[in-house]
């Protein structure tokens, strides 16, 4: 039976959008090549870092999680991590059950948060006309008001 | 009941009623503790950053034990500080 795993890395904050996206496909085909499924990934973009790594601050976050046969594709891809120095920080787990229900919980919250700040977006663009008429009918009685 | 009123009054009035500590992931049945939310886990570090003993949270140590980890793991990723010193008003 396949294995599941986890990996997040950190990316050096001096790349810019493009070598970020650039970074990201590299190491999705180091996984693909080496005969890995990648089940999912999330990119949680410029964050904050706790503590500095490397004299930097912040740092992209990625993470991807991947089916795997056996531990040789984690050690494909932790080789191609140590090589890189746009990588700042990884980490590989793996996953047992539990936490590949949680990860499934996980990613149904995360669309449905998506899902509802699209929404909200909408209701918004659909309020704003209306939120603007009455202040419109205000401003206009306030000007009879001095008028008189 | 009335007499249990009265004893009341006699005895001094017990300063803290020791309440009952329960492992929070047994109670609400979580099976996993995500490492990645470092939000969550900044419940179970003191202002310093030091991870809290179970004798404070009441975490059973099957729990405790996973606690540790993911905090570690955190820490490892940076969504965790290792030391620190007002981790709470931050």
């Amino acid at each position: 039976m396949a294995n599941q795993y986890e990996t997040v890395f950190i990316m050096t904050p001096v790349l810019s959008e493009d070598q970020m996206k650039e970074t990201v496909q590299k190491f999705e085909k180091v996984l693909t090549d080496s005969g890995a499924e990648i089940v999912h990934q999330e990119n949680w973009g410029l964050r904050k870092l706790e503590y500095p790594i490397q004299k930097k601050s912040s740092g992209f976050y990625h993470l991807f999680e991947f089916k795997a046969e056996d531990g040789a594709v984690v050690e494909a891809l932790e080789l191609q991590y140590r090589r890189d120095e746009r990588i700042m920080r990884f980490l590989t787990v793996s996953m047992d059950k539990y936490a590949i229900a949680y990860a499934e919980k996980r990613r149904a919250n995360r669309n449905a948060k998506a899902a509802a700040a699209e929404e909200v977006k909408e209701e918004v663009k659909e309020e704003a006309p209306v939120a603007e008429q009455p202040q419109e009918v205000n401003n206009e009685s306030n000007q009879t008001e001095q008028a008189e | 009941m009335a007499q249990q009123s009265d004893i009341k009054y006699i005895a001094p009035v017990a300063v803290d009623i020791k309440k009952k500590k329960y492992c929070r992931f047994k109670k609400s049945g979580i099976k996993y503790i995500d490492y990645k939310d470092g939000e969550f886990l900044k419940k179970f570090v003191n202002e310093q950053g030091k991870i809290l003993p179970r004798r404070l949270t009441g975490t059973s140590l099957k729990y405790q034990k996973k606690v540790a980890q993911a905090v570690k793991r955190a820490r490892h990723l940076a969504l965790l500080p290792f030391v620190t010193d007002n981790l709470k008003s931050n």
